[in-house]
């Protein structure tokens, strides 16, 4: 079995790097002195501005000009928040949207 | 997300010794040559690019963690977006102990991840059904914390800040690049909005009263 050194090397700089990013905040602001009250109001207001970040990053690649015109993405993301606002399950609302998007990629929207 | 092992590029440092002889004092250089060394740096700054978001994970999560004692280490490191979209919204069921439910989330994310990974690489050649598309999965769990973070909170401001900027972003920066002038737009306006909404929040607390 042949040690891929180069490989290893790579997974743990990545994973060095990640774990630095992780602990910085936590170090800085860290060890019992009070936080500041400008990083108490940003930590309040960063959650729901990251988490509209993330869709947006998820659905970066989607290309309205395309071929599909984003329809699956658009249609299996307008399903999972319809069935959300009327189910509250997270389970349902993830399978569901999830199951469609397969559908339409593989079948409707097939290439 | 892109792997850290498509990068290319091999970087020789060479470096030559050359003994003092010559009345001009020629400096000694050294000599390595190491095929990849590059790529080890190149790596370590594309994860920078790449993983810079769980900074404000991190932020996010300072209180919230704050009391969590021993397990804090662990939290830290289990802070992946699964992890921070389940414990970002501070909700945790009735009568839980709010530390242990962080604790159990992430290590059950964790848990779920690598069994996930590692069955998804034996068995994956013996599905019968074609699994193209299976990763929107990611992209609903996202959109559902989004929406049961909208339908609890009675100001819409930072999600709309976060949706407004990140495209304006992905339309200027492209798809591959938006992310970090999008985290530095996110917060330079929620900087500048800071007056009007704590004055809000403070109006909030104050009709409660």
């Amino acid at each position: 079995m042949s040690i891929d050194l180069h490989g290893m090397a790579l997974v743990a700089i990545v994973a060095a790097v990640t774990m630095f990013i992780r602990f910085l905040p936590f170090v800085v602001f860290g060890g019992g002195r009070p936080t500041p009250r400008f990083i108490t109001y940003l930590a309040g207001m960063l959650p729901c501005a990251i988490m509209a970040m993330l869709v947006v990053y998820c659905l970066r690649g989607m290309d309205l000009t395309g071929p599909t015109h984003g329809l699956p993405e658009l249609l299996s993301a307008a399903a999972v928040v319809g069935l959300h606002c009327w189910k509250k399950n997270t389970l349902l609302s993830i399978a569901a949207g999830t199951a469609l998007y397969m559908v339409l990629v593989q079948v409707v929207f097939a290439a | 997300m892109q792997t850290v092992a498509d990068t290319p590029g091999v970087w020789k440092v060479i470096q030559y010794i050359e003994p003092e002889k010559t009345p001009y004092h020629h400096r000694k250089i050294l000599a390595l040559a190491f095929a990849g060394g590059a790529s080890l740096i190149s790596a370590a700054l594309m994860t920078l690019m790449v993983n810079a978001r769980h900074l404000f994970y991190g932020i996010s999560m300072l209180q919230r963690y704050k009391n969590t004692g021993a397990a804090k280490p662990y939290l830290i490191f289990a802070l992946t977006d699964e992890t921070y979209s389940i414990v970002c919204s501070g909700d945790v069921p009735e009568g839980v102990d709010q530390n242990r439910y962080y604790l159990f989330a992430s290590l059950f994310d964790q848990v779920y991840w690598v069994a996930g990974s590692v069955a998804g690489t034996l068995l994956g050649s013996v599905i019968p059904f074609d699994t193209t598309g299976i990763d929107f999965s990611m992209t609903a769990l996202f959109l559902v914390v989004m929406v049961e973070q909208w339908c609890s909170s009675k100001d819409h401001t930072p999600a709309l800040v976060g949706l407004g900027v990140s495209l304006v972003c992905l339309a200027v920066f492209g798809s591959s690049n938006f992310l970090i002038p999008s985290m530095l737009g996110i917060t330079a306006v929620l900087t500048l909005l800071r007056g009007p909404m704590e004055k809000r929040a403070q109006k909030e607390t104050a009709h409660v009263d």
